[in-house]
């Protein structure tokens, strides 16, 4: 039975590296529908014949298109992502720097959202209908409803502005060390971690409350078990594969977050770059970067869904 | 009058709900007649305070602020009404027809919509974007598409349950077409489910869109919209003017409003039960 297990996973598996196929497809096949010629929209209506022929030539456009995704996919894998339409620098390089960038506001997040939620989603869950819990649905429903750049905006100027404690913009670079970059970056993680664990609290919330409301843990009730004992070793167990999930579906959603947090304040990452690159219509850095993030969306939702399989008591101690 | 024992029911979250969006609804009907200027006209200097001479002071190049909110409401309500509903009509028409036809028809569209899903909603709409320009219609369009895939997944669901029932089985030897039992058999029973979904939905879609107008994707000059507003005054708040937050409170106030309504009604749907 435990075949059984790693075939789901393997299938899932499968699953998550077609769906990153098709999503490759769809953003180099699509994109180049949806624009028309860039060649023509560079060159104007008047161009002649020639000279988009040669433009088409220099972009290697002439070549039909299947070839030409192929290439695109077997060089993007390998790293290479062509060059940048407006400055010709490799693009790459370009996202390079500002990987590592994204990453750490991404990862500091997390890591302080994570325990917070979890703990707190508990707890309102334990004492359901208390005051504290209301006052948790109330902040985390308000939170889950608000726009990321209202959170962000309400920091910049209380931080900010009114006691000037960290710098409204966010200039991160190389030459700064650890305790600099923690400053720089303070709002922006303070604004994500809000923004995410108003959704995992929710999400850990009604989970545990579900799980309680199950005949088994009735049964320990009645039956007279410590409260303490019955979360660490009844509700625990079967607990995980839900709170995994609830992790990494909102480690998901801070990819999306991440974009409009970088552009509020100015944070040199990758969402930054998406959106300029997006204004200026530079399609290599657009495709790269959307690239970047889908992958990484559709990994933290693969993940999800083996962990919670590989953690489930039920797969793992088949009868 | 229904609608005062309706809302003599509820608690007073979802009272102060109703009271927002029927404000913003309001504003957003009679726009013209109740804002002061015009959503594009400069009338005074750049970021006159707050509740001064304009009472929520005036923007980045000297509009009226409460103008360009008033006006601003109607643009994005209207917009976001609009592509919610084009999304369930797109969503639930095509999850019907994968319920009714099963198949091939059924696995092209629901392996379609797995993929769509499974791209960030926000990038999706900045790769489309970015490929066609910004225009009012691009935006709808991809917005809707965006949402009509959650739409199809659940009016498949639902469509399913139906289709397997014994009128639509009667329907079927009738001899009645496809677009009958997609509109008389199955569409009828399948509206209440989809009409609760279309809140929460709409609450999706006007974050979206406030959000693409927030990175200037949005609604362009001179039509005012709240996303736009916020970022164009954004400046400001580095020399202590609360000008974008003003904007960005009230896109907050509406979500929240639409939630705590959302939140109630679901509450009273499954029996006033109050642990989920």
């Amino acid at each position: 039975m435990k075949n059984s297990l790693l075939k789901l996973i393997l299938r899932r598996l499968a699953l998550g590296i077609l769906t990153l196929l098709a999503i490759s497809l769809l953003i180099t096949v699509g994109v180049e529908a949806l624009s028309g010629d860039v060649c023509t929209a560079m060159m104007g209506q008047m161009a002649s014949e020639d000279k988009v022929a040669a433009c088409h030539r220099t972009l290697n456009l002439d070549r039909p298109m299947h070839i030409r995704y192929i290439e695109w996919l077997v060089n993007f894998v390998q790293g290479d992502m062509g060059k940048a339409l407006t400055n010709h620098r490799e693009v790459a390089d370009v996202i390079g720097n500002r990987v590592g960038n994204t990453f750490f506001l991404a990862i500091a997040s997390a890591l302080i959202a994570i325990p917070l939620s979890l703990a707190l989603g508990v707890v309102a869950a334990l004492y359901r209908n208390s005051f504290f819990d209301r006052f948790i649905s109330m902040v985390t429903l308000s939170g889950i409803s608000v726009p990321d750049f209202f959170i962000a905006y309400i920091l910049m100027a209380v931080f900010a502005v009114s006691f000037g404690i960290f710098p409204a913009i966010s200039n991160v670079d190389e030459s700064m060390n650890f305790s600099e970059r923690v400053i720089a970056s303070a709002l922006p993680v303070l604004t994500l971690t809000l923004a995410v664990s108003a959704h995992m609290m929710r999400m850990t919330r009604a989970s545990i409350v579900s799980l309680m409301a199950s005949p088994y843990i009735e049964m320990a009730k009645l039956k007279g078990v410590k409260p303490g004992r019955i979360i660490v070793f009844h509700a625990l167990p079967n607990a995980w594969s839900p709170i995994i999930q609830v992790i990494m579906l909102n480690l998901a959603w801070l990819v999306v977050g991440v974009v409009i947090v970088e552009v509020v304040f100015v944070y040199p990452g990758l969402g930054a770059l998406m959106i300029d690159a997006v204004f200026l219509r530079d399609m290599p850095i657009v495709r790269a970067t959307a690239m970047i993030f889908a992958s990484v969306y559709v990994i933290l939702n693969l993940l999800a869904d083996i962990l919670s399989m590989a953690s489930n008591p039920r797969l793992m101690h088949p009868k | 009058m229904k609608f005062w024992q309706v809302l003599k029911e509820m608690n007073w979250a979802s009272r102060f709900g109703v009271f927002v969006v029927s404000l913003f609804g309001l504003c957003a009907i009679f726009a013209p007649w109740l804002a002061p200027y015009g959503q594009s006209q400069i009338v005074g200097d750049v970021w006159e305070p707050l509740f001064g001479k304009f009472v929520f002071g005036t923007d980045q190049i000297g509009r009226d602020m409460l103008s360009m909110l008033i006006y601003g409401a109607r643009n994005m309500i209207a917009l976001a009404l609009l592509t919610t509903a084009v999304a369930f009509c797109l969503g639930s028409l095509l999850g019907f027809l994968a319920a009714i036809m099963r198949g091939w028809v059924d696995q092209v569209l629901s392996r379609f919509v797995d993929i769509i899903i499974s791209i960030p909603t926000l990038i999706f709409a900045l790769i489309v974007l970015s490929s066609t320009g910004t225009s009012v219609f691009a935006l709808a369009t991809v917005i809707a598409i965006i949402y009509a895939m959650p739409v199809y997944r659940i009016a498949r669901a639902v469509a399913m349950d139906i289709e397997v029932m014994d009128f639509v089985e009667a329907a079927r030897l009738r001899g009645e077409g496809l677009w009958w039992i997609m509109c008389k058999e199955i569409l009828p029973n399948a509206l209440t489910p989809l009409a609760a979904e279309f809140g929460l939905r709409f609450c999706f879609v006007f974050l979206l869109i406030s959000g693409l107008s927030f990175l200037g994707l949005g609604l362009q000059p001179p039509l005012a919209d709240w996303g736009a507003m916020v970022r164009g005054n954004s400046d400001g708040i580095a020399w202590g003017y609360l000008h974008p937050l003003v904007p960005a409170t009230c896109i907050a106030l509406l979500t929240i409003g639409i939630n705590l309504i959302v939140d109630s009604a679901v509450q009273k749907a499954s029996g006033l039960r109050d642990d989920q």
